[in-house]
């Protein structure tokens, strides 16, 4: 376990166009940290999870995975663009699940959850379909292992793309409203297993939800973002059940409502 | 030397004159493909399955085969059929025809967009086939097909060097005779190389620009 | 109509062989220049654009007329066969290559996300997963290309290839019945299109 801190933030910028969505994050994250992120849409925590994942660049700040940066690297004692190695060797520490689960529809289930570990990390085609059978098998899906996307129901495709980014044995993991696009009665489901993979403490977790009592029971600790920025930080209990400010309590309150 | 400046100087006149062929029958060409292929076009939506089939048939086999055998079949077979026609003609001809055969499929898809209830709105007013077609569902198919109906007029400009196998004069043959007169064949063939590409670049520019309008108003 | 089958089928064999061998130029090379033109590095893009553009915007006759007779005085020694499956090819390349950018393009941009969250590489990801997703897309568009190239290579009669345009020619020269042999050779093109046309909806189902 290196020290420090697993995901560093430092004034991160990021605008769409004209329009900025992160205006200045500073934000630790410790090894094995379970944190969840909350807020209204449009607030910047998906944005947050995209930049983390190297989908998008910032317009000013750093990112750093384990003390690098993914876009820069030292030579020669200086700081100059980094080359793909760079990149992929810092953002194969970062794995994430989408909101659409993303499956590949050309690849059967156990194809989805092969590919990265034989073309990425090399693992030979017997070693990591047992590993694929395995991951499927803790989400459940281990009779579904040949059937295509297509076939599958939203709760399973979800699940299918869980047993996909563990595969690749991330050391950060990010949950993008991952039940949001799922009917209702599937949801608990998937929240199942995350509470699952969090009680097993092998990862830092950060989970973008709207589900409150689910935030509360599974995490370390608490984003509230609003706007672009982090308004409030901390424990669960504090912050979902005693906020400091009235704008977060207005909000934890509105998404109760409606549950 | 390879390319010879001023040789090709001394000869761009010429290639202008043939220029102006060319165009010609590209116009001509086109007058003939809009107004057949609108025909072709209603004749394919047409109550009777006969004269439907057999449009459709006539535009797929148009289609699928060479322009050029299609140009020496009229330049060829006509005058046994009694019909003489000058090289020009027979191949402004042949081009609107064939083109023909596309602009119907682009029409037709035109006229499809149209929603039946415009159909039905116009019945409803009593207004007569020909004056709904007129008057309500062209001036709404036509405007999102012109793009389409401008890159043909491309193709078939760039399809016009086919007519110097009939001896029409334009930019090929032209370019052709000067390469034999002279022996040097580079100059004119380069010139006209660029003087299409040059050509159908602008035209290609025009056809956006004018989607782009187009679809303002929409 | 006995005296004509047989130098025209030999004809079409000829156009056949043209279209073959120019179709397998035109693939890798519309692959090529698609993806070209899609690279982040504009030292792949602009090489790409100009050559599509460069075969797009002018006439294929002309094309034909220019390879033939300018290139070798570049010393570049071509028969007419060779030109003619050069032009053939590299003018299907260009419209394949628009194919193929349209394609690619259509793939939609989560399947390249999903791909980066699991740390594939630039190439991996084009050559597992978008890829195989672009090519059922490309079929139809490139099927309409085919027919194409079987139509362009007429044109290469022009210069003396005897294929089934020049035999046609020949015959007509010959025996002046231009209805039949004209109409005859018009059939064989319409039927060589059809066998395309079934040969590339078979490729779709599979």
């Amino acid at each position: 376990m290196t020290a420090g801190p697993v995901v560093r933030l430092r004034e991160l910028h990021k605008s769409y166009g004209a329009l900025p969505v992160l205006r200045g994050i500073d934000l630790d994250i410790p090894h094995g940290e379970i944190v969840s992120v909350i807020g209204p849409s449009g607030s910047g925590k998906s944005t947050l999870l995209r930049l983390l994942m190297t989908l998008e660049r910032p317009d000013a700040g750093r990112v750093e995975i384990e003390g690098e940066s993914p876009w820069t690297q030292r030579r020669g004692g200086q700081e100059v663009p980094a080359d793909e190695r760079h990149l992929r060797r810092v953002r194969g520490k970062v794995g994430m699940v989408f909101q659409h689960f993303n499956l590949f529809p050309h690849m059967t289930a156990l194809g989805n959850v092969m590919e990265a570990p034989v073309h990425v990390l090399g693992l030979a085609r017997e070693a990591a379909r047992e590993q694929a059978l395995g991951h499927l098998a803790s989400v459940g899906l281990a009779d579904k292992a040949h059937a295509r996307p297509a076939e599958l129901s939203g709760g399973q495709k979800q699940r299918v793309a869980i047993a996909r980014a563990l595969a690749m044995q991330p050391k950060v993991m990010l949950f993008d409203e991952i039940t949001s696009a799922l009917d209702p009665e599937l949801v608990g489901g998937i929240l199942q297993l995350v509470r699952a993979l969090a009680e097993k403490r092998t990862m830092t977790l950060v989970i973008v939800t709207h589900h409150m009592a689910f935030a509360e029971s599974v995490s370390d600790r608490v984003l509230f973002f609003d706007q672009g920025v982090i308004v409030e930080d901390g424990p669960p209990q504090a912050i979902l059940r005693n906020p400091r400010l009235e704008r977060t309590r207005r909000f934890v309150e509105a998404v109760l409502e409606t549950r | 030397m390879i390319f010879d400046l001023s040789y090709a100087w001394r000869i761009a006149p010429r290639l202008v004159e043939a220029l102006g062929v060319t165009l010609q029958a590209t116009v001509l060409g086109m007058a003939i493909a809009l107004t057949l292929g609108l025909a072709l076009a209603l004749a394919r939506r047409s109550r009777f399955r006969a004269l439907a089939w057999a449009t459709a048939f006539f535009v797929e086999f148009v289609r699928s085969t060479p322009l050029l055998v299609q140009i020496f079949f009229l330049f060829y077979v006509l005058p046994e059929a009694g019909v003489r026609l000058s090289p020009l003609a027979a191949g402004v001809s042949a081009l609107g025809i064939h083109y023909a055969a596309y602009c119907s499929e682009v029409y037709r898809a035109g006229l499809e967009s149209v929603p039946q209830a415009q159909w039905e709105a116009a019945a409803a007013l009593n207004l007569g086939r020909w004056r709904t077609l007129a008057a309500v569902v062209l001036p709404q198919a036509l405007p999102p097909i012109v793009p389409a109906l401008g890159n043909y007029l491309v193709a078939m400009f760039k399809d016009t060097p086919l007519l110097s196998a009939i001896t029409v004069v334009e930019l090929l043959q032209t370019a052709k005779l000067l390469g034999a007169q002279s022996f040097r064949y580079v100059e004119p063939l380069t010139l006209v190389g660029l003087l299409f590409l040059a050509l159908s670049l602008a035209a290609a520019a025009l056809v956006r620009l004018a989607e782009r309008k187009l679809r303002v108003h929409a | 109509m006995q005296g004509f089958v047989a130098p025209l089928l030999h004809g079409l064999g000829v156009t056949l062989e043209l279209t073959v061998a120019a179709a397998a130029l035109a693939v890798p090379v519309a692959l090529a220049a698609g993806l070209a033109r899609l690279a982040p590095t504009r030292w792949l893009r602009w090489p790409a654009a100009v050559y599509v553009e460069l075969f797009r915007g002018t006439s294929a006759l002309v094309q034909l007329f220019w390879f033939y007779f300018v290139l070798p005085l570049f010393g570049v020694p071509l028969g007419a066969f060779t030109a003619g499956v050069l032009v053939l090819g590299l003018n299907a390349g260009a419209y394949g290559s628009e194919v193929v950018r349209g394609a690619v393009q259509a793939v939609p941009r989560a399947q390249r996300e999903a791909a980066a969250a699991l740390n594939l590489s630039r190439a991996q990801t084009l050559r597992r997963i978008v890829l195989p997703q672009a090519l059922p897309a490309m079929l139809p568009p490139a099927g309409n290309l085919a027919i194409e190239l079987l139509k362009n290579t007429a044109l290469v009669s022009l210069i003396t290839i005897t294929e089934l345009t020049f035999a046609a020619q020949v015959l007509r020269a010959e025996t002046l019945r231009s209805a039949e042999i004209f109409s005859l050779v018009l059939v064989l093109y319409f039927a060589a299109a059809l066998a395309i046309t079934a040969g590339v909806r078979l490729l779709e189902r599979r």
